[in-house]
């Protein structure tokens, strides 16, 4: 999957040595997919971000799905050492409300500020994500942040390697994040 | 402190309000703040406005900012000014990209405004 442009493996070719480097770390991220792939480090990942940038305790919610008819969905590709994306969807009413929470604006409608700041937060998260893994932070780079409205709409992954998926509440909303990795090179 | 004239360099606009109220909770409450949502409109500002200070994203459509500051750099715009990068981006490698690119500080985003007092007040000679 290549989304926005990622600059695939910029950072691990550009030194010397940087291919038997490369190879040494591959070989150790595909070793560690368990790792990786571990749920609980997206909640981690999650609570960091709330907490820092919007100033709310969130925790994970193992039951109720984003229920509204229109949702908001951003998507920050994963390029390099891993390819994939970092998907996060809510509904109308929590895209508003992280809106509100980021800016100390009003919003009765998801206009560009509002997908602007769930775009931000989707791409913090990807970050926050990546950063636990230092072999990921170093060699694996993100693209800028692709934000969908809208109803009846599905992103669909073919056969990925992992899928983390969760759902997540602060105060009556909720959202979902997924992590989908469809290559470990 | 005085006014601190500063450009803060984002494509998102949430985030530059953001940095703003971070800076003006870390006592900068005289802040004359110029924004630009990439590297090319931040040397645009650079050219025609004198900052004290300078706050910029890396990932960022058009120019990045790494070449960002390579640019300021190769035309020789905002001498002396500290940049501080504000970005996802983490590693050890990125944050030795930077300093190399010429930035004095690095905040990992998600921040608090705490960080943010604390790494920028000490490049700002008031401090």
């Amino acid at each position: 999957m290549i989304l926005n442009g990622v600059r695939s493996g910029s950072i691990a070719t550009r030194n010397g040595g940087a291919k038997e480097r490369e190879q040494r770390m591959s070989v150790s991220l595909r070793d560690s997919v368990q790792l990786v792939s571990d749920p609980k480090k997206l909640d981690e990942s999650v609570i960091e971000v709330f907490q820092l940038m919007i100033g709310v305790e969130c925790r994970w919610e193992n039951k109720q799905p984003v229920s509204e008819s229109e949702t908001v969905t951003s998507v920050v590709g994963f390029g390099g050492m891993l390819s994939g994306a970092c998907v996060f969807r809510s509904g109308v009413t929590a895209a508003r409300k992280i809106a509100e929470q980021m800016t100390g604006m009003e919003f009765t409608e998801v206009d560009d500020t509002v997908k602007d700041a769930v775009g931000e937060i989707c791409n913090m998260l990807a970050g926050a994500w990546k950063g636990r893994f230092p072999n990921l932070a170093a060699n694996c780079g993100l693209s800028v942040p692709a934000v969908i409205t809208g109803r009846d709409y599905n992103l669909h992954v073919q056969a990925p390697e992992f899928q983390i998926h969760h759902i997540y509440r602060f105060e009556d909303v909720f959202f979902e994040v997924t992590i989908v990795c469809d290559g470990i090179q | 402190m005085g006014e601190i004239r500063t450009l803060i360099v984002d494509d998102s606009s949430v985030m530059r309000k953001i940095v703003e109220r971070s800076l003006r909770q870390a006592g900068l409450d005289q802040l004359v703040v110029h924004e630009a949502g990439n590297g090319t409109e931040g040397l645009d500002v650079l050219k025609t406005q004198t900052v004290d200070l300078i706050l910029s994203d890396i990932n960022m459509p058009s120019m990045d900012g790494l070449e960002f500051l390579r640019q300021i750099k190769a035309q020789n715009l905002a001498p002396n000014v500290p940049v501080v990068m504000i970005t996802t981006e983490s590693s050890e490698e990125h944050v030795k990209q930077a300093i190399e690119a010429g930035a004095q500080g690095y905040i990992r985003k998600p921040f608090t405004a705490e960080q943010v007092k604390k790494r920028v007040l000490s490049l700002l000679p008031a401090a």
